[in-house]
């Protein structure tokens, strides 16, 4: 009744149980959490704009991004994965969603930034819908906890457009 | 001569219950654990409800041993998720973010691009070819990552990685079911 080996179980269950408790109330103390997250794109210049040899349209810019994402972070947030999609409809596709731009943001001194950047990821079209297309730009997050479940949210800037003509 | 026949038939008795009743609690283990697992298969619509990250593709957000969370859901695949997903070639499933969505008018069919097909780290080379040559559908991901637990599926990748701890393992847990009185 008393061997070593039922109070070494009776103590590792009793650990385990404890651990997996502490992460489950971590995990449930993120929803107390309400971020008012804020973000700005601007697009500053259209570098090029192209139809490829084989008929995609591609485009490259320079966008200058401002968020301040601080108040996504809590005790419980490992990092927060941070990226820029275009998004837009055309006759064959009901969505699209291109990545231009993504960052991690590993601590929340670093949440609040401003900065340049020509597109990370190609902006390819499948087709040649591009010219003259208005398309939003979507600021996504996804908050990576340190134990737990994951959130994801995003800000949707609209009014963006491309030029009529390829340069 | 009547009193050694009487005995031995209690202990032989005795012996049959005992291990009938240790094979049944072992049965009883095993059942629990499959129920458990078909049961997450059922709620969470994904054939494999949780993976072990096996990789180091996924850095820093995912270490090595790391366990995720799946759910497959109907809602349509977005840029920025999670994906684990099985390609022709491959057992090992793998575990990326989208960066790219293309979904058709009609029949929502979607075009998916992630992270490791287009980063030009080496070892993610074999897969983006692969990838080129399979395009990306809906059909090839087995779920999207949810929740995120740490470190619990080392012992996993120990196991998969020096075969010997598994047998010494199972070895061990199976003389202690057999040996335990109880």
């Amino acid at each position: 009744m008393h061997s070593f080996g039922y109070r070494a179980n009776a103590l590792l269950t009793f650990a385990v149980t404890i651990l997996a408790l502490m992460c489950a109330i971590a995990s449930v103390s993120d929803n107390l959490n309400s971020p008012s997250p804020s973000s700005e794109i601007q697009i500053l210049n259209i570098n090029w704009f192209q139809k490829q040899p084989h008929g995609n349209d591609e485009v490259s810019l320079t966008m200058n991004i401002t968020a301040d994402l601080q108040s996504l972070f809590t005790w419980n947030t490992k990092q927060v994965f941070l990226f820029v999609a275009a998004e837009y409809a055309t006759p064959k596709n009901a969505l699209n969603q291109v990545s231009l731009w993504d960052a991690i943001i590993p601590a929340k001194e670093y949440a609040k930034f401003n900065l340049h950047t020509s597109n990370k990821y190609r902006f390819i079209d499948q087709g040649h819908n591009l010219r003259g297309k208005e398309f939003n730009l979507t600021l996504h997050w996804h908050v990576m906890p340190k134990t737990g479940k994951m959130f994801a949210d995003k800000i949707v800037m609209s009014g963006y457009r491309l030029p009529e003509e390829y340069r | 001569m009547g009193w050694v026949g009487e005995s031995v038939a209690s202990v032989k008795s005795m012996k049959i219950r005992q291990s009938l009743s240790q094979f049944i609690s072992l049965g009883m283990i095993v059942s629990s654990a499959l129920i458990i697992w078909k049961g997450l298969i059922f709620i969470t619509g994904s054939e494999s409800p949780v993976v072990v990250v096996l990789s180091e593709s996924m850095e820093p957000g995912f270490q090595r041993g790391d366990i995720l969370f799946l759910h497959m859901s109907k809602d349509p695949i977005r840029a920025g998720e999670i994906v684990v997903f099985n390609i022709q070639g491959r057992d090992i499933p793998i575990v990326h973010r989208v960066i790219e969505v293309h979904e058709r008018q009609k029949t929502r069919e979607v075009d998916i691009l992630t992270k490791g097909t287009e980063t030009t780290i080496v070892k993610m080379t074999e897969c983006c070819m692969l990838m080129a040559s399979v395009g990306l559908k809906r059909q090839h991901v087995i779920g999207r990552a949810v929740g995120f637990l740490p470190y619990v599926g080392w012992m996993t990748i120990v196991m998969t990685e020096k075969p010997i701890v598994k047998y010494i393992l199972i070895g061990a847990l199976g003389l202690l079911v057999i040996t335990s009185k109880d």
